[in-house]
């Protein structure tokens, strides 16, 4: 992501210290992530201090320091899909992505991430991949699920 | 500003509005014990020692005195059962992060509090903000924040920014109740900016 881009976005929300959030949101979402240089040009620009941007960074699940892959991978931990065998399908997840939760795979292919109660229960175990909802998952179907992504 | 007339302990106290419970209780003479709280600093309410018992039109609620706005009437109590108990309990959690804690050893001593009671979970800082207040609020540097959040929060500090500023002030560092502050300073200090402090030169 190129400077004049992310000094776009801060011109979009007038440079304000009050749109911290909005602003490391957006370059979040084109970016994939949020580089370095990314934040250096925002604290500049905002006046914000480095604190305050760690703070934020670190405390929001949205945010990440370090590249993610093309494809979120997300498997429902909550306590219905626990119940019903969410433990499963994350270990299938691991073994075929040869990651573990919170991590990305260095072809940068996939970032598996476990969340709590995605609020479908009577479908779990829940397998969320990009977005879409894989409800009453197996084993087996987790597999086929994740061969189909390039 | 007008006068505001409470009652903590049983003795009349004279505040002004807008002043909290805990400043009016101070300014009585009057101790109740925080960790959080800081004169100088915005009042955090992260810590919770402060409770009190407050007594308005017949029902007794708790509310966290160094946020409390003053009111009229207001019958406080600093000390009993049940704020005794629940300083207690909060003692113990904070002795789990922080055993060796002077100040939250002199409070275990005053409340019966039992540093064993919880699991051990030595993370030393206790989350009091204090050091990370005072750098923004008092001196404006900034040099040290919080990042994570619940049990992976911490305190760090900014290398660029301490290497800089930290060793011609240091004034956060007596304010930690736990002396973490100071290890984290020079764990920073060994990773990132070695040989900058007065150290006696060894080349
Ligand atoms: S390092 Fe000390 S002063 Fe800073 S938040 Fe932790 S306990 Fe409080
Ligand atoms: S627990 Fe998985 S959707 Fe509710
Ligand atoms: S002193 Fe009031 S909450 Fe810490």
């Amino acid at each position: 992501m190129d400077i004049e881009r992310i000094d776009q976005i801060i011109d979009s929300h007038r440079g304000e210290a009050s749109s911290l959030i909005q602003i490391l949101l957006e370059i979040q979402r084109e970016n994939g992530w949020l580089p370095r240089e990314a934040l250096d040009r925002v604290r500049e620009r905002l006046q914000v201090p480095v604190s305050r941007i760690q703070h934020i960074v670190t405390f929001y699940k949205a945010f990440s320091l370090v590249p993610r892959g093309r494809h979120q991978v997300h498997i429902c931990v909550g306590t219905a899909c626990h119940v019903r065998g969410a433990t499963r399908i994350l270990d299938k997840v691991e073994e075929i992505t040869g990651i573990k939760a919170g991590e990305t795979d260095l072809d940068l292919k996939f970032s598996v991430e476990t969340v709590g109660c995605v609020g479908c229960c009577a479908l779990g175990p829940v397998l969320e991949v990009d977005g879409k909802t894989h409800g009453k998952i197996t084993p087996t179907e987790t597999a086929a699920v994740l061969k189909s992504y390039e | 500003m007008s006068e505001v007339i409470l009652q903590i302990d049983g003795k009349e106290v004279s505040a002004t509005e807008g002043m909290t419970v805990l400043q009016a209780a101070r300014s009585a003479g009057i101790f109740i014990p925080t960790l959080c709280y800081h004169e100088k600093l915005e009042p955090f309410a992260g810590c919770r020692l402060c409770i009190v018992e407050a007594e308005a039109s017949g029902e007794s609620r708790l509310i966290v005195s160094c946020v409390s706005a003053v009111e009229k009437d207001l019958v406080i109590k600093t000390r009993s059962e049940r704020v005794d108990r629940i300083r207690k309990t909060l003692l113990e959690l904070l002795l789990a992060h922080a055993p060796d804690s002077p100040k939250l050893q002199d409070l275990a001593v005053e409340y019966g509090a039992d540093k064993n009671r919880f699991e051990k979970d030595a993370s030393f800082c206790v989350h009091c903000g204090l050091c990370v207040r005072y750098c923004a609020e008092v001196v404006k540097k900034n040099a040290v924040g919080f990042v994570g959040r619940g049990t992976k929060k911490e305190i760090c500090f900014v290398p660029e920014i301490a290497s800089v500023e930290c060793n011609d002030c240091k004034e956060c560092f007596p304010l930690c109740p736990t002396s973490y502050l100071q290890a984290a300073f020079v764990l920073t200090e060994a990773l990132a900016f070695p040989n900058t402090s007065s150290e006696p030169d060894s080349e």
